[in-house]
């Protein structure tokens, strides 16, 4: 290569270097800012805002979710299995909203320690899987958890 | 017997390669996508959480992995150019942006029409649909500063420097759903394997195989008619027989 090419290829590749360091110090400092929400941990230590709306998320916890009478007011908690944070939302939830399934909420922590919701989406996984194979693995999982030998042997990663 | 690569560095000689490759790469792709959609909505398994709406990842995902990809395959020959000063890469720059601008809106659009049914939101200012509609927002200022300088080797060297720039926003879409708590799922397909079943790893990547050699031929397609316009004035454009005729 010419010197002239040279150079421009240093200058390109340090150019570069340079601009990713930058970028990538920018976006740690950040951190909380590009987060998309707070888990029940982090509200807990209190590193989330105070008196203003931000995001929760975690797993809706197995056996929280309760309806009120109107039908539309829903209660529960959610979880990042270390910590809880009950959670008050009305209105109409997306179809993916199960317990023990991922879910974000947009709302405000109130002076009664639970986050009044305005806004709530499901969180879904990368594991895409027919009901079938589904079906086996929560049995599996049933068993390797109820009994002390399974019965259904686990199934291995490989195809799903 | 070495080949002499550098013998279609020049647009003269790629003009009539090009020209030979387009009907392969269309043909192929249309087969792959006739296969790929045949897969994808009657061989692949109904998703046990998202039933039917998952599908739509066999658009969304080849779109947004190719939005990426030909970013920096644009970043690197852009780059090429400014250091060789050859004019064909920064022409293989220029044909490639309306392809990768285009994917990244597919991948955008498909997105928002998969968010709302499963999510429940068109849109949410996560990290990693952020990142991908700045994305589609570098692609356009690259078309746009392109076509904005009239000569076209300074227009050159002005977009490449900006594709080169934009190329650090690529692996922040790529991480960005392991480095923050986002909306968006983690990737399914890895380096490490895929978490799916196997008929729908075949749809997705027989999509993929679909859309990139779509873009492969809609580029060379392009290549080649920025050839004709920047080479206009010489004799070897003035003989070629389409031209004549």
């Amino acid at each position: 290569m010419t010197p002239r090419r040279k150079k421009t290829t240093y200058m390109i590749i340090g150019g570069l270097a340079g601009l990713g360091l930058a970028v990538g110090l920018v976006l740690y400092a950040l951190k909380n800012n590009v987060s998309l929400y707070f888990t029940p941990t982090q509200v807990f230590n209190k590193e989330a805002p105070q008196g203003r709306s931000f995001r929760i998320g975690g797993l809706v916890e197995t056996g929280s979710v309760k309806r009120e009478g109107d039908g539309l007011t829903v209660h529960f908690n959610v979880s990042d299995t270390v910590k809880i944070m009950p959670v008050i939302y009305k209105g109409i939830l997306p179809d993916l909203f199960k317990e023990g399934k991922g879910v974000v909420a947009q709302g405000k922590l109130e002076a009664d320690n639970v986050f009044h919701a305005e806004e709530v989406l499901a969180k879904h996984d990368e594991n895409y899987m027919p009901p079938e194979a589904k079906d086996a693995l929560d049995k599996a999982a049933k068993a390797k958890a109820g009994a002390v030998s399974p019965v259904v042997p686990a199934p291995t990663s490989t195809g799903y | 017997m070495a080949i002499n690569w550098f013998k279609y560095s020049a647009p003269t000689a790629f003009y009539g390669l090009a020209g030979k490759l387009v009907p392969w790469f269309a043909w192929s792709s249309a087969i792959l996508f006739a296969i790929g959609l045949y897969i994808s909505f009657f061989v692949a398994p109904t998703d046990a959480t998202q039933s039917e709406a998952y599908r739509i990842m066999f658009i969304h995902v080849p779109t947004s992995i190719l939005s990426m990809f030909i970013y920096l395959v644009m970043a690197f020959y852009a780059a090429v150019g400014l250091v060789f000063n050859t004019r064909l890469s920064s022409m293989m720059a220029t044909a490639l942006a309306p392809t990768g601008a285009l994917f990244a809106f597919i991948s955008l659009w498909t997105g928002a029409m998969w968010g709302k049914p499963m999510w429940g939101a068109w849109w949410v200012w996560d990290a990693r649909l952020t990142s991908e509609l700045i994305l589609l927002f570098l692609y356009f200022g690259f078309i746009a500063l392109h076509a904005s300088i009239d000569d076209p080797r300074r227009a050159d060297r002005a977009a490449a420097l900006l594709a080169i720039v934009g190329s650090v926003n690529v692996p922040i879409i790529y991480f960005s759903v392991k480095w923050w708590n986002t909306l968006h799922q983690g990737s399914t397909i890895k380096f490490s394997g895929t978490s799916m079943h196997i008929a729908m790893q075949q749809a997705l990547f027989t999509m993929l195989l679909a859309c990139w050699t779509y873009s492969v031929a809609i580029s060379l397609l392009r290549v080649r008619s920025i050839v004709l316009e920047r080479e206009r004035n010489t004799q070897w454009v003035a003989e070629l027989e389409e031209v004549r005729s």
